[in-house]
């Protein structure tokens, strides 16, 4: 396999001093990466494959491992964007305009839990909740709020959104077109990705084959109407918060995707028209070189998949365009302003994997909710290293090293077992049905959850070069009022619209929702009626049934 | 009754998905030698009090991050009140700025645990509060 | 009032309060369970099998629905293995029950296998009992599902449903233990999955062979009732129990089946075969605590290094042991 030299590093090592030892004395720090993938101490030519163009290629070009344009960052930036929503839609609204002042170029939007769980914020199950992890949007009018001012022909929007992602673009749609903004022209992201919601992040409402299927009408739809809207954004980011490898993190990803190009296969699509729009969104975590390879290695078993498996033709569907986001759990309440230089690491390993777009995280953010102050803190970070770091020149410019070449093929081999393995289980639905990933993911949180207690893994500040501090970080609280006000807000509405015209949309959706027909036209007739995302979701759970997980 | 096993009850109340670190902890009392009943996602206060009662737990262990704590528990240990569960300790993880805990406190919470607690200082702590709690 | 009275008077924390003392063995579970014992013998004890991860807390969460929408009232008893490596537990039936919260007609209570082999826990009898006392309708027991060794259930119960799931070659490891010859109904669960067609039709086949389990003394289930021959027939069912598809037909069956234990009389077989699992079982229990409390540690002990030795083996020894007890227990008496 090999046509170079062979270059004898264990004559090297043999000549060596013994007292060169590898393990320093005051360290129980061990050699490998979060994947448990030994770290040699030198790599050589011969550490990895050698058959440059067909395993890297020219940037732009099939396998795209160097990344999917051909110029990259010469030709353009990734866009900075900050996920950003709490309180109500106005506040959000607010913070939204303050970051497009200080240079942010794309959008992001922070759900409360309650939308995204498919309640309004009157629901008695919801008490407490509205506005806290983000912004309520319960109707129509709440998005119209959200994106007052700003115009929707002009800015990318991306929504995390998922269980009910097909109400929110609905809503987005009837307010760009308010704006005077055809669907056609709308530009964004939905992340429309319900599996990782089963597998690792837990904001699910109906069961799995439903769910899939509004996924799917969600996906025709925009293949037809908005053909510049990304409809599923399929999220490696999740499953690598709730402890994954960053391998699991690549295969249960990919895994993930196979069965929603599967799906849209199923119901008739052509796989070059709608594999363009399905995007990527992974984490920047703790090990650098292994992040970097991360990312490349994924491109390269996305293509291959796409090509070999799917026969895509189109080079879009062949790419793996994504966004990414420092690690959250990575972040320490203790010292918490070493966060920001977590954060510039973890967002140089993005940029150095050749990522589309980043948000970067605020500093106080294990704790609580960025202040504006924070906020901007993370974006800087941002715009040092498209500015001032001097990477963004050159294309992929860690290809070549011995070390993160022999790391890409190696994630790529480990993470094709595990997409091997859940293909044999009957796919990723019948794999996460079966707590397979889920099993793989929570032995690997506890492994490392050990290891740091027994400081195998050092985190500065928490178990190692601890200090006594206070806290005297200034905190965001959302009021609680907050809640009331949304309560009314939808209250007041569901008093003034044609309640006589709503029953009657509610009752033709649940007639829907029993049969085979795209949904999202009747949605969009929904919201345009003042019909709430409770309303919506609850016609659909009756019909539908909730999901109940079943792992642990 | 120092040879059986102690019983924790751990739910995540709210409806925030993270449950990775209610489980670390459901393992790490297990591998202490606890029974762990475990609820899983989105309880509410008064399925947590229902929980608590049927499975006769010495101690009730709450992960929450939605920030919906100073709501949500003060609630549950009205519910815990009224199923005349009021001796129940409850211990709380997650992420709870400083300026709540007292709130939690004067509510009766037992102790609250920020992000980066060694388990082993729960485990101690767990049996702290029931050596205590059988004092009384 | 005692306990017992407050259990029967329907005091949930009573019970779950006696359901502990009863699980950690405690001094006055004897006297509880004594009182309690007139009050039992009406529920209707259904068991729940089949391997890790087979759907079995989905399926009882909608079983214990529909007999609740029936009028009765279900307690659950839901066991989950101890680790090998120590005390310790992880008890999560209740994830995948969370529908059943908020009624007062539902009691779930988690209990740990505490060691004990064949999917119960020692106690797992005994706590049945106590919510029979309790007068639930229904008690549902769960075992924790080791393929392998879980017919135990069928000796504790009147009714077991053995779950089979499609896929990952659950159906041959089901066929192999031997655990099929125990159902009094078969449940294909996952039926929607790829694979269920196959999984149904291997299973068919089966049942065909065995129309009913073979008889035994405590299983001897070909009683006639009517004047005909009318052996209960195992039937074959399909679920989807993450959704409840086919849990309809699943409590038909149940309920035939408790009609055919009555009518058969064979009912009397079920609960005279589960009393003397539970009497053999704390015959053997209790005889063993008190014997290795009554010999003396040292000649243990003694005995034991002789074996290491090789200077008996520890059959011989085991007989020494009890003969010496048995001829002294004899000379005190006299």
């Amino acid at each position: 396999m090999n046509s170079r030299p062979r270059i004898n590093k264990d004559v090297w090592e043999t000549g060596l001093d013994p007292s060169n030892s590898d393990k320093r004395f005051d360290s129980h720090e061990s050699f490998e990466t979060s994947s448990g993938i030994p770290l040699e101490r030198v790599y050589l030519p011969d550490d990895y494959s050698d058959h440059y163009l067909e395993q890297s290629g020219f940037p732009g070009e099939y396998p795209f491992t160097r990344g999917v344009h051909s110029n990259m960052y010469r030709g353009r930036l990734w866009t900075m964007r900050q996920y950003a929503g709490y309180a109500s839609a106005a506040q959000t609204n607010d913070r939204f305009k303050f970051l497009m002042a200080q240079g942010q170029t794309g959008l992001s939007v922070a759900f409360d839990l309650p939308t995204q769980i498919g309640y309004d914020p009157d629901d008695p199950l919801v008490l407490g909740e509205v506005g806290k992890v983000g912004v309520s949007i319960a109707t129509l009018d709440d998005m119209a709020r959200l994106m007052d001012g700003i115009s929707l022909a002009e800015i990318s929007t991306s929504m995390t959104i998922n269980a009910p992602a097909a109400i929110l673009l609905a809503m987005y749609v009837v307010i760009g077109k308010r704006q005077g903004v055809e669907p056609e022209r709308l530009r964004g992201t939905v992340q429309n990705d319900i599996l990782k919601e089963y597998l690792a992040r837990g904001t699910y409402i109906f069961p799995p084959g439903p769910s899939m299927r509004l996924t799917i009408d969600l996906v025709r739809y925009c293949s037809k109407n908005m053909p510049l809207w990304n409809t599923i954004n399929v999220s490696g980011y999740h499953i690598r918060e709730a402890g994954s490898t960053a391998v699991q993190e690549v295969a249960f990803t990919l895994a993930n995707a196979v069965a929603y190009v599967e799906a849209a296969l199923s119901v008739g699509m052509q796989v070059d028209d709608f594999a363009p729009r399905l995007t990527f969104f992974f984490n920047a975590h703790r090990n650098l070189l292994e992040e970097v390879a991360k990312y490349r290695a994924a491109r390269r078993l996305w293509a291959r998949m796409m090509k070999e498996r799917f026969n895509a033709r189109k080079a879009e569907s062949q790419m793996l365009r994504f966004h990414t986001q420092t690690g959250g759990s990575t972040l320490t309440a203790q010292q918490s302003e070493n966060n920001i230089t977590r954060v510039a690491l973890q967002a140089l390993a993005a940029v150095l994997g050749g990522t589309q777009s980043l948000h970067t995280n605020a500093m106080d953010e294990a704790l609580t909710l960025p202040t504006a102050h924070s906020a901007m803190i993370a974006l800087r970070t941002q715009q040092i290293i498209a500015h001032e770091s001097g990477v963004c020149a050159t294309v992929d410019p860690l290809a070549g090293s011995y070390a993160v070449e022999a790391l890409t093929d190696e994630i790529e081999v480990r993470a094709q077992v595990y997409i091997d393995r859940i293909e044999e289980m009957g796919g990723a639905l019948a794999a996460i049905e079966s707590g397979y990933p889920q099993r793989e993911i929570r032995d690997a949180s506890y492994a490392y959850h050990l290891a740091m207690e027994e400081h195998e893994q050092i985190v500065v500040g928490v178990n190692a070069f601890v200090s006594d501090e206070t806290s005297t970080e200034r905190h965001l609280t959302v009021d609680d009022n907050v809640e009331e006000r949304q309560r009314e807000r939808v209250q007041i509405l569901r008093a003034r619209r044609d309640d006589e015209r709503a029953n009657a949309l509610r009752h033709r959706l649940a007639l829907a929702a029993q049969g085979t027909e795209n949904l999202m036209p009747l949605i969009i007739e929904c919201v345009e009626n003042d019909v709430t995302l409770g309303e919506i979701c609850q016609t659909l759970r009756d019909v539908w049934g909730q999901y109940h997980p079943a792992d642990f | 009754m120092g040879k059986h096993p102690i019983r924790v009850l751990i739910a995540k109340l709210g409806l925030d998905g993270h449950d990775r670190g209610a489980k670390i902890i459901a393992r790490s009392l297990r591998d202490a030698g606890m029974e762990v009943v475990y609820t899983g996602l989105r309880q509410t206060p008064a399925m947590i009090a229902e929980a608590a009662l049927h499975e006769d737990v010495n101690v009730v262990g709450i992960s929450i991050l939605s920030g919906a704590h100073n709501t949500l528990l003060p609630t549950l240990m009205d519910k815990l009140r009224e199923q005349n569960l009021a001796h129940i300790p409850v211990i709380v993880g997650g992420i709870v700025p400083d300026c709540d805990v007292n709130t939690l406190m004067d509510a009766g919470v037992s102790a609250v645990f920020g992000p980066g607690t060694l388990t082993s200082d729960i485990v101690t702590s767990i049996a702290n509060v029931i050596e205590s709690d059988l004092q009384d | 009032m005692s306990l017992a009275k407050k259990i029967i008077s329907g005091d949930r924390r009573a019970l779950a309060r006696v359901l502990t003392l009863v699980e950690n063995g405690d001094a006055h579970s004897k006297d509880i369970l004594a009182e309690l014992h007139p009050y039992g013998g009406k529920a209707h004890f259904v068991g729940v099998t089949g391997a890790p991860g087979v759907g079995k807390s989905s399926l009882v969460n909608f079983l214990a629905q529909s007999l609740r929408v029936l009028g009765d009232t279900v307690g659950v008893l839901a066991v989950d293995p101890s680790s090998p490596f120590g005390s310790g537990a992880i008890l999560g039936d209740r994830v995948r029950m969370a529908d059943l919260t908020g009624d007062d007609g539902i009691y779930i209570r988690s209990m740990a296998s505490r060691g004990a082999v064949g999917g119960l826990a020692y106690a797992t009898g005994a706590a049945a009992d106590v919510l029979d006392a309790a007068g639930f309708n229904y008690v549902i027991i769960e075992t924790v599902g080791v393929g392998q060794s879980g017919v135990e259930i069928s000796n504790h119960v009147h009714t077991t449903i053995v779950l089979v799931a499609s896929g990952a070659g659950d159906d041959v490891q089901a066929i192999k233990s031997g655990i099929l010859e125990t159902a009094d109904i078969l449940v294909v669960n996952k039926a929607d999955l790829p694979g269920a067609e196959h999984v149904l039709a291997d299973m068919r086949s089966n049942v065909v062979m065995n129309p009913s389990p073979a008889p035994s003394d405590h299983h001897a289930k070909s009683k006639q009732f009517d004047g005909s021959d009318l052996a209960w027939r195992v039937p074959l069912l399909s679920t989807v129990a993450r959704s409840g598809d086919g849990v309809d037909l699943l409590i038909k069956s149940l309920l035939q089946h408790w009609e055919y234990l009555e009518n058969s009389a064979e009912i009397d077989n079920r609960r005279r075969t589960r009393i003397r699992a539970i009497l053999e079982s704390l015959l053997r229990n209790r005889l063993y605590t008190r014997f290795m409390e009554d010999i003396s540690r040292k000649q243990f002990d003694a005995l034991l290094e002789s074996i290491v030795l090789r200077d008996i083996d520890p059959y011989s020894a085991a007989a020494r042991l009890i003969e010496e007890k048995y001829k002294a227990s004899c000379l005190d008496k006299a």
